[in-house]
């Protein structure tokens, strides 16, 4: 994994609430055994008609919005199921960054974890990132801020461990299989 | 003297090393279940570095998401949706023979949903941490385990590690206080909960349910209630263990015996908030004022009483209402149904087959209505049978199936045809989620026995019958 340092795109606005795993990607594709190719079906219900071909309605599919990596969603995003065909699915479409009000615990765990920054900002600052949709931002991860033009930076918390292994580009694993010491001991003082 | 609650203590005696700047908590593991959905990903994670399972005899896998409901043929081959769906159990199967994983498979009489098989199996202990990629393994928080869901790459930390890297939770009480009235089940309960919490409303938190009604359910309505934390945003939900749960565990296959047992129990039984602990956040809840409830829209939180109407339109549910193609202000009660499905994590264990059972007894399901009963486990399908329960729902007109997860997720196929109406005792009402276009009104095994009957969405005090006097 490459580290991230800054992602820079426009926006683009989903402002539904409580949007689930569920239809961030059905579980009829979730009998992959890999982590490949989900992009297609994120959001599948909604951006494909039953005969397959794109929904001109769903926001994902305008021309205008083609290439935007950043999604502004409406309050509590991912909740629902564990999956992390979720943050897989929206990877593979092109998204790198979710922000909200709210994010689900388990999904946003999930996201981290693969480099999709989950970002949790305030009810007006979220409210003028939707007005703003389709503007350019920079979210900057070692400032921990977004950068807008024509409005006041947003500054945002993500988890600081997350963070850093997200900027070096480490995975996590690498840091838990290092405290093997520490784990053997445990499991020595219980038996 | 410090006090401390219940999800403090399951934190303090799991810490491997405690969290620090910047940096978060390492957690272990006590049991590890594990299914064909969320793991093939991680156990490839592991091919690929050379790693090996660090402890196989923590770690539990069974065959439920993607497996048919329909018997195997004579020949033993199954009627699989696709090849996806055949890979992908074949592939745990593999992969648990590879790694050393213990797997209740089809040659196994334990399989069953993930959260109904461990407990049975009394593999699912107080006191324990319990993970597995999947959402609802909060329902093991019943016996006063700290169990919750995750995702494959973390999956695949425990796999190597027996660990987690985690940050603390806040913590929530529920109290449900008094009595819930006859008749009214822990699903009610659960879903007039998620309706008052909402949706988000635990989100970064571990639920412990508190209060005299709590204590006065049974391990499987606990289970029922803890199951659905989740819908409410939480990570986990707890309840301390009691002689309830003790009496529960005694004998099971995994749990200790003898005096070995009552060791355990004792040390079980301190797994307790104490008195003053104190939470972050508290609800309170009047169990009497509970009632057979089910939801209308598309997540948990829209719910509403059987016998009361719909909402008024709001920006909040003008969304839900389209879906559902329900009208605001209108009664739930009397609208169309085609399916109703008895099954899930949520309510397929014995007590909720009987509750269904119980009305459906002589009685014919409406002729339009197409109704699936699907136990928990290979267990709870023997017990069923032998109590003839299978026999009730055949002759009442409903499907009787192997066990599985079935139609909660319609992995497996078992789904239902767009715009067609479902009362589910499962626990997702998400668009979709029981197939595309489906619409799914969550219900109580009994609610759901009762609007098979009907043939409409119908209140189970109507099909009750009177209760001849002890």
């Amino acid at each position: 994994m490459s580290g991230i340092a800054r992602i820079r795109s426009r926006s683009v606005a989903l402002p539904i609430a409580n949007i689930d795993t569920d239809q961030i990607i059905p579980a009829r594709f979730l009998t992959t055994t890999t982590r490949a190719g989900l992009g297609r079906h994120a959001f599948q219900d909604w951006r494909w008609l039953p005969d397959g071909s794109p929904n001109p309605e769903f926001v994902l599919n305008r021309p205008e919005h083609a290439g935007a990596a950043v999604l502004i969603a409406g309050d509590n995003f991912g909740c629902g199921s564990s999956r992390e065909h979720a943050p897989w699915a929206l990877l593979d479409a092109g998204i790198q960054a979710v922000i909200s009000t709210a994010i689900a615990d388990i999904f946003r765990n999930n996201a981290l974890k693969n480099g999709l920054l989950a970002i949790v900002v305030t009810p007006s600052e979220h409210a003028s990132l939707l007005a703003a949709a389709g503007e350019t931002l920079t979210i900057d991860l070692q400032q921990q801020r977004i950068e807008r033009e024509g409005h006041a930076p947003i500054d945002f918390r993500v988890d600081p461990f997350a963070r850093q292994c997200l900027l070096d580009g480490v995975d996590q694993l690498g840091y838990l299989l290092a405290r093997q010491v520490s784990i053997a001991r445990f499991e020595e003082a219980r038996a | 003297m410090t006090t401390s609650t219940l999800f403090e203590k399951l934190w303090q005696a799991h810490l491997v090393e405690a969290d620090g700047e910047g940096l978060p908590a390492v957690i272990y593991i006590d049991l590890h279940l594990v299914h064909e959905v969320t793991s093939p990903q991680a156990f490839s994670l592991l091919g690929e570095r050379g790693l090996r399972v660090r402890q196989p005899q923590r770690t539990l896998a069974t065959l439920d998401h993607s497996t048919p409901t329909t018997p195997a043929h004579a020949d033993g081959s199954r009627d699989y949706l696709d090849a996806a769906t055949e890979q992908q159990v074949n592939a745990l199967v593999r992969n648990c023979a590879d790694f050393g994983v213990t797997l209740h498979g089809y040659d196994s009489p334990d399989r069953g949903i993930v959260h109904v098989m461990a407990p049975e199996l009394g593999a699912t202990q107080p006191g324990m941490t319990i993970v597995c990629g999947d959402s609802h393994t909060s329902t093991h928080g019943a016996f006063g385990a700290l169990a919750f869901g995750i995702g494959s790459t973390e999956v695949g930390h425990v796999l190597a590690t027996q660990c987690l890297l985690q940050h603390k939770p806040k913590t929530m009480a529920v109290n449900v206080r008094g009595r819930l009235p006859r008749g009214v089940s822990a699903k009610d309960l659960a879903l007039h909960i998620a309706g008052q919490v909402g949706v988000a409303g635990g989100t970064g938190h571990v639920i412990e349910f508190c209060g005299d009604a709590i204590r006065a359910l049974t391990m499987e309505e606990r289970m029922t209630l803890c199951n659905m934390s989740i819908e409410m945003g939480a990570r986990a939900g707890l309840i301390a263990p009691d002689a309830t749960t003790i009496e529960w565990l005694r004998g099971r296959k995994m749990v200790p015996q003898g005096a070995a047992f009552e060791a355990a129990a004792k040390r079980w039984l301190g797994f307790r908030s104490d008195a003053g602990a104190r939470f972050d956040r508290e609800v309170l809840i009047d169990a009497g004022q509970v009632k057979a409830t089910v939801s209308w829209g598309t997540d948990p939180g829209k719910v509403v009483a059987i016998d009361a109407s719909l909402p008024a339109l709001s920006p909040g549910n003008a969304r839900a209402f389209e879906y559902m193609r329900l009208r605001p202000e209108a009664p739930i009660a009397g609208e169309h149904v085609d399916v109703v499905f008895v099954g899930s994590c949520t309510n397929s264990r014995i007590n909720d087959l009987r509750d269904a059972a119980e009305l459906l007894r002589g009685r014919r399901i409406a002729a339009h209505v197409r109704m699936l009963v699907v136990p928990g486990s290979e267990r709870i399908k023997r017990e069923a049978e032998a109590e003839g329960l299978d026999r009730v729902f055949r002759a009442a007109g409903a499907e009787w199936r192997e066990p599985g997860c079935s139609m909660c997720l319609g992995m497996n196929g078992d789904i239902a045809k767009p715009g067609e109406l479902v009362v589910s005792t499962s626990n997702r009402n998400f668009e979709g989620r029981q197939g595309q276009g489906v619409r799914t009104v969550l219900a109580s095994p009994a609610t759901a026995a009762a609007s098979a009957l009907a043939g409409v969405v119908a209140d189970p005090r109507a099909w009750q019958r009177t209760e001849v006097a002890a």
